[in-house]
C-alpha cells in the first residue's frame, strides 16, 4: 500500500498561509495557529493584508497539517492549549477546516475556530461538532457599520451567533476598537445586550485598534484608509470593556 | 582599626551555651558521616502551597539595600564599572579585616575584601591578567607585590604556555579554540558549602584527617602523592576559613544551632571560597532548600517570624549580589556583564516522587520581588512537570515581572545526576559535593567547517591552522564532499582541544587549586571534561543550505573560498523541521564521539555543552562568511539558538527544534534563550503567568534542557541604551545567565536586541 499522503483517506488541499506554533491570544493556552489564505471581508484595519486571497497561500494538504500538529500535541496538551484555525477567513474552506479540526480531535486536541462568522453557513453541523471554541468577530453592530468597516452585511454574522447559541457552543467574542469608526457606545451596548443574550458567550476580548498590520498594506502596495487614526485610549478602551461587563460578561 | 572592639561584641552573644545544635532533626547516616542528602532527605518540610505567605523586605532590609544600591551607583559610575581595588596585598581566606556595609543593619555578615565592592588580586592564575586588570582600570600594584610574581612563583598561566604546543596556540589565536581557561580561573566547581553548617568544621577537619589516613597505603604512586597534597591543603583552607569566621564572631568550628547561623555559616563557606577562587562561575549549589530545615525549625518553636526569614534570605542575597573579581577588559568581552554565576537552584523533585520545594526556594524568588530584579545570585529553577502548581505560577510570574530566572528540566537530569545536583555556571549539573567538572569553554564548530571547506586554511587569515586536508576545489558545494572533509576535521579538533584542555587543567591543580571548595568534597570524586561547542545552528542551517538549495563558492585571489552565494531555499533550524535538525543533532553527537576517543587528564569523563555565554559574539567576529548565508563578524546564535529570524514558525517550534538536541550526547548542558513580548504571551498578567507554565511544561515534556526566559520588548532595550540611568536594575537573561542590560557592552546590547523576538500577537 502507498503511503504518499495523496491516497490517504479523507486528505483534503487547501490554501495555507502561515503557522505560528506558540500562540497565546487565539484561545486558551498555548496554541497552534493556522492561518488560512483568503477571505470576503475587507476590514479598513485588516492586520493581516497578505492573507486576503486564496493564492496568498500554499496549497497544503489537510492531512500534512495534521501530521505537523501531531509533533505538538503533547506540548500544546499540557500547555493547556490547542489548536487554533483562523486566516484570513478560515470558513473560506469548510472541507479544509473539518478535516484539520477532526484530526486534532481525534489527538485530543482542544479546538477553536477564529471566524467573522460571515460565512457561518459554510460550517455545517458536523464540523461544529468538532469545534470546542468559536473565537467570533463582531466588528460592529450597525449594519451601516459594519459594512463600512467590512464592506459585508452583518446579518449572516448574527444568525451563525444564534445558531452557537443554540447548538450551546462557546464563544469568545472579539470587537475591535477603532475610534471614529466602532466606537459609538450606543451600538456596543447594543451589541452587549445581544452577546449577552446569547448566553455561550464566555469572554469579550476588546481589542484596541492598532497599526502594527500598516507596513503589510504598504509592502502590498495598497491604500490604508486608518493612517490617521489614533489608538483608543486606556481610559475609553476600559469603558467599552465595562459595557460588556454591565451585561455580565467576563471580560479579559 | 576597630576591628578589635568589633569582634568582642560579636563574639559575646555566641559564648553564650549554645543549643544542641542537632535537636529536632530527625536521626540518620547523616549524624555519622558527611551526608547532607540524607539529612535532607529526612528532615524537608514540602510545600505545595502558593506564594501568599511571603514577606516583603523588614525596615532593616530596605535601609541595608539603599546604601547598597548607591554604592552600585558608584560602581556603575566608576572607571571600567570597577568601585575599589586592592593593591597592597594578595586575597587569600584571612588576607582581610572583616568588611562590613553598615554593621547596624547587616544581619548576615561578610565581605571578600574589607570593604564593599573592592576587588581582592587573585594572583595565581596568572600575574600579568591582574596587573593589566588593575591597570585598565586605573590602579598600579604595590611593587612589593611583582617581588613574588613572576620572579618567586610561577602562576597556572605560566604553567599552561610552557607546556602548549605550536598547534594549540595556534588554535587559540585562530579561535577555532576560544575562551579558555588559561588565563583566569576555571570555576565551575560547587563546594557544598551547607555542609559546614550542618557539621561545623571540626568534623569536616576530622573528615578529611581520616581520609588522609586512608591514603597510607603500600604504593604511594603519583595519583596517591597528588590527592595526599591536595587533602593537607583543604584542611589549611578548613582552618583558615574558623579563624576568618571568628573575625566576624561566628564560631564556625562547631554546627550552626538556627537559622541564622545556619544562612551565616553557609555564606561563610562560600565566603571563604570567593575570597581566594575567582573562578569563572563561583555557584552556589542548592542551599534554599537545605536552609528551609532550620527555617522550619525556629518558626515552630516560635523563636523566628516569617518576616524574619525573609529577612535572612534577603540579607544573604544581597551579600551574593556583592561578589565581585577583578577581570581583564578581555575577559569581559567573553563573559559580558561582570558575571559571577551564583548559581543557584531551586525545586526539583526527589527520587522518591516528593517535591524539593520548599518555602524557601519562595523566599529566595521573593529577594526579586524584595530587592528588584538582579542578575545574581542565579536563580536557576529545576523544573519538573510534577511541580507544585503553586510554585510553578510563583516562578513564572516572577519571570514575567524580573526576567532573571533560567529553568532547567529536573526530569531530565534526575536520571542523571539524582535528586542532589546543582547547577555550575549556567548549565553544567553536577551532584554536589561529589562531583566537579573541568571547565573547557568551547570549539567553534562554524569555523570548523570553514577549515573543511578549506583544507585547514582559516577564512580570515589565511594561515594554515588545520591540518592541510585537500580543500574543496568545486563551484558548487556537494553535501557529501563537504561531510567527507568535515568529519576529518571534527576528528583534528577534537584531539587538539582535549589535548589543550588537559594542559590547562593539568596546570590549575598544580598552581591554582581550589583547596576550599574542593575541602567540601568527597575524597572521590566523578570528574568531567566539560567541553563545548559555539555556532551549531550556524553549521545545521550551512548544511542544510548545501544539501537543500544550492551554494556557490567565492574564493579570493589565494583561493580560499570566503563567501557564498545561495540559490533557493533551505529548511532553517528551528522551525521543526527533520530536515535541518537531524542534521544539528548528528552534530552534536558527532563531536560527542570525536571527543570520547580521547584521553581526558586525571580520567576525566568527557562532556560537552552547546552554550556560548555571551562569546557567541567574539565567536561571530571571528568568523568570516559561512554558507548559510551568514556574513563575516555577524554574531553567531546565543547557545543552542537558531539564528536570529531564521525561526519563522512561532516559539513552540523554535522549543521542539531545539529540544530534540540529544542530553545524552551533550551533558554539560544545552542552552536556549527565549524572549517574548508581555503582549504575545497572553491578555492579562493571569493568562500570561498560565501561558509561560504552560510552554515550560511543554518545553521540559518534549526534553528541553535548559530555557531563559525573557519577557520584554524591544523598545524598552532600545531605551535603555539611550537612557541607562533610567534602568539601574534591568535585568535580561542571555545565554546561560542573566546580565543587567546597561552593564553590556554596546555591541553585545546590539546582539540581543537583533535576537528573535516571539512577538506575534
Amino acid at each position: 500500500m502507498s503511503t504518499t499522503p495523496l491516497t490517504r483517506p479523507g486528505a483534503v488541499s487547501g490554501w495555507v498561509h502561515s503557522v505560528e506554533t506558540g500562540g497565546t491570544v487565539d484561545g486558551p493556552g498555548v496554541r497552534f495557529v493556522l492561518f488560512l489564505a483568503g477571505c470576503p471581508l475587507r476590514c479598513l484595519y485588516c492586520h493581516n493584508p497578505d492573507t486576503l486571497h486564496m493564492h496568498d497561500g500554499t496549497p497544503t494538504l489537510s492531512t500534512a497539517v495534521v501530521d505537523e500538529i501531531g509533533g505538538y500535541a503533547e506540548f500544546l496538551k499540557r500547555a493547556r492549549g490547542g489548536i487554533t484555525i483562523s486566516g484570513g477567513e478560515p470558513l473560506v474552506q469548510p472541507e479544509f477546516c473539518a478535516a484539520v479540526f477532526r484530526g486534532a480531535k481525534a489527538m485530543g486536541l482542544h479546538t477553536a475556530l477564529d471566524t467573522s462568522g460571515f460565512l457561518g453557513k459554510h460550517a455545517d453541523d458536523l464540523l461544529l461538532e468538532d469545534v470546542d471554541l468559536v473565537l467570533l468577530d463582531i466588528k460592529a453592530f450597525k449594519e451601516s457599520t459594519y459594512r463600512r468597516v467590512t464592506g459585508v452585511p452583518l446579518r449572516p454574522t448574527l444568525e451563525f451567533a444564534e445558531r452557537l447559541s443554540v447548538m450551546k457552543k462557546p464563544i469568545w467574542l472579539r470587537y475591535v476598537l477603532v475610534p471614529g469608526l466602532t466606537d459609538d457606545l450606543a451600538e456596543i451596548r447594543d451589541l452587549a445586550g445581544f452577546a449577552a443574550g446569547l448566553g455561550v458567550v464566555e469572554r469579550v476580548d476588546v481589542l484596541p485598534f492598532h497599526k502594527m498590520g500598516e507596513h503589510k498594506w504598504k509592502a502590498l502596495g495598497r491604500r490604508y484608509m486608518l493612517s490617521n487614526t489614533p489608538e483608543p485610549s486606556a481610559e475609553l478602551t476600559g469603558r467599552v470593556r465595562d459595557i460588556f461587563r454591565a451585561e455580565g460578561l467576563r471580560t479579559a | 582599626m576597630d576591628t578589635l572592639l568589633m569582634d568582642g561584641l560579636a563574639q559575646a552573644p555566641e559564648q553564650q551555651s549554645v543549643a544542641e545544635p542537632w535537636r529536632a532533626f530527625a536521626p540518620g547516616v547523616w549524624r555519622r558521616s558527611v551526608d547532607v542528602r540524607d539529612f535532607i532527605q529526612r528532615n524537608l518540610t514540602p510545600y505545595e502551597g502558593d506564594a501568599s505567605f511571603v514577606a516583603g523586605p523588614t525596615a532593616r532590609t530596605t535601609a541595608l539595600f539603599a546604601k547598597v544600591s548607591d554604592l552600585l551607583k558608584q560602581e556603575r559610575a566608576a572607571k571600567g564599572g570597577v568601585l575599589d581595588a586592592d593593591t597592597e596585598r594578595f586575597a587569600s581566606i584571612t588576607a582581610h579585616a572583616p568588611g562590613y556595609i553598615d554593621r547596624e543593619l547587616e544581619v548576615i555578615v561578610g565581605l571578600q575584601t574589607d570593604k564593599p565592592l573592592k576587588r581582592a588580586i587573585m594572583p595565581f592564575g596568572g600575574w600579568r591578567m591582574v596587573k593589566t586588570g588593575l591597570e585598565a582600570y586605573g590602579y598600579t600594584p604595590s611593587p612589593k607585590l611583582e617581588e613574588v610574581f613572576p620572579s618567586l612563583r610561577k602562576t597556572h598561566n605560566d604553567g599552561v604556555f610552557d607546556v602548549y604546543t605550536p598547534e594549540m596556540l595556534r588554535c587559540r589565536k585562530s579561535g577555532v579554540i576560544t575562551g579558555l581557561p588559561d588565563a583566569y580561573g576555571r570555576g565551575r566547581i560547587i563546594g557544598d558549602y551547607r555542609r559546614l553548617a550542618l557539621y561545623g568544621a571540626d568534623f569536616l577537619i576530622k573528615d578529611k584527617k581520616a581520609q588522609l589516613t586512608s591514603l597510607e597505603v603500600s604504593r604511594i604512586d603519583e595519583d596517591i602523592l597528588r590527592l595526599r597534597e591536595e587533602i593537607s591543603e583543604q584542611i589549611r583552607a578548613l582552618k583558615e576559613l574558623v579563624t576568618m569566621a571568628a573575625s566576624y564572631g561566628a564560631d564556625v568550628k562547631r554546627p550552626a544551632a538556627t537559622a541564622r547561623e545556619a544562612v551565616q555559616w553557609t555564606y561563610l563557606a562560600y565566603l571563604a571560597a570567593v575570597k581566594e577562587a575567582n573562578g569563572a562561575a563561583m555557584s552556589i549549589g542548592r542551599v534554599s532548600s537545605f536552609l528551609d530545615i532550620y527555617i522550619e525549625r525556629d518558626l515552630r518553636a516560635g523563636v523566628l517570624t516569617e518576616a524574619e526569614a525573609q529577612e535572612l534570605i534577603d540579607q544573604f542575597v544581597i551579600k551574593l549580589r556583592l561578589v565581585r573579581f577583578l577581570r581583564t577588559p578581555e575577559y569581559d568581552q567573553l563573559f559580558s556583564g561582570d558575571p559571577t554565576w551564583v548559581t543557584e537552584c531551586l525545586g526539583g523533585m526527589g527520587l522518591d516522587g516528593r517535591t524539593l520545594v520548599t518555602k524557601n526556594n519562595f523566599r529566595m524568588l521573593q529577594t526579586l520581588h524584595n530587592l528588584g530584579p538582579a542578575p545574581e545570585p542565579n536563580l536557576t529553577v529545576l523544573w519538573s512537570e510534577k511541580l507544585p502548581e503553586g510554585f510553578k505560577r510563583f516562578c513564572a510570574a516572577t519571570s514575567i515581572k524580573t526576567c532573571s530566572v533560567q529553568y532547567e528540566n529536573d526530569d531530565l537530569m534526575r536520571a542523571y545526576w539524582g535528586d542532589d545536583y546543582g547547577i555550575a555556571c549556567c548549565v553544567s549539573a553536577m551532584r554536589i559535593g561529589k562531583q566537579m567538572q573541568f571547565f573547557g569553554a568551547r570549539a567553534n564548530l562554524a569555523k570548523t567547517l570553514m577549515y573543511a571547506i578549506n583544507g585547514g586554511k582559516d577564512e580570515v587569515s589565511g594561515d594554515q591552522i588545520g591540518p592541510a586536508y585537500a580543500p574543496i576545489t568545486g563551484d558548487v558545494l556537494d553535501y557529501d564532499e563537504v561531510m567527507a572533509r568535515f568529519e576529518p576535521m571534527m576528528e583534528w579538533l577534537a584531539k587538539v582541544y582535549m589535548n589543550a584542555l588537559n594542559a590547562i587543567h593539568y596546570m590549575h591543580d598544580k598552581y591554582m587549586y581550589e583547596r576550599l571548595e574542593m575541602a567540601l568534597h568527597d575524597r572521590d570524586i566523578l570528574r568531567t571534561m566539560a567541553c563545548g561547542i559555539a555556532g551549531l545552528s550556524v553549521v545545521a542551517d550551512s548544511l542544510s543550505a548545501i544539501k537543500h538549495a544550492k551554494v556557490k563558492v567565492i574564493r579570493d585571489a589565494k583561493g580560499l573560498a570566503t563567501d557564498f552565494e545561495i540559490e533557493g531555499d533551505y529548511p532553517a533550524f528551528g522551525n521543526n523541521d527533520a530536515r535541518v535538525d537531524d542534521i544539528a543533532i548528528w552534530a552534536v553527537e558527532r563531536f560527542m564521539t570525536a571527543l570520547r576517543k580521547q584521553k581526558a587528564y586525571r580520567n576525566a569523563m568527557p562532556t560537552q555543552s552547546v552554550l556560548t555565554i555571551t562569546s557567541n559574539v567574539v565567536y561571530g567576529k571571528k568568523t568570516g562568511n559561512t554558507p548559510d548565508g551568514r556574513k563575516a563578524g555577524q554574531p553567531f546564535a546565543p547557545g543552542a539558538n537558531p539564528m536570529h529570524g531564521r525561526d519563522k514558525k512561532g516559539a513552540v517550534a523554535s522549543m521542539a527544534s531545539v529540544a530534540k538536541l540529544p542530553y545524552a550526547h551533550a551533558q554539560d548542558g544545552i542552552s536556549y534563550t527565549f524572549t517574548i513580548v508581555p503582549g504575545a504571551l497572553g491578555h492579562t498578567e493571569d493568562e500570561r503567568v498560565d501561558n509561560l507554565v504552560g510552554m515550560l511544561d511543554g518545553y521540559a515534556a518534549q526534553g528541553g534542557h535548559h530555557i531563559n526566559v525573557n519577557v520584554f520588548d524591544r523598545a524598552t532595550l532600545l531605551h535603555a541604551m539611550d537612557h541607562p540611568e533610567l534602568y539601574p536594575q534591568l535585568t535580561i537573561r542571555v545565554s546561560g545567565y542573566a546580565v543587567n542590560f546597561i552593564k553590556l557592552t554596546r555591541e553585545q546590547q546590539l546582539d540581543v536586541i537583533s535576537r528573535t523576538f516571539h512577538d506575534r500577537h
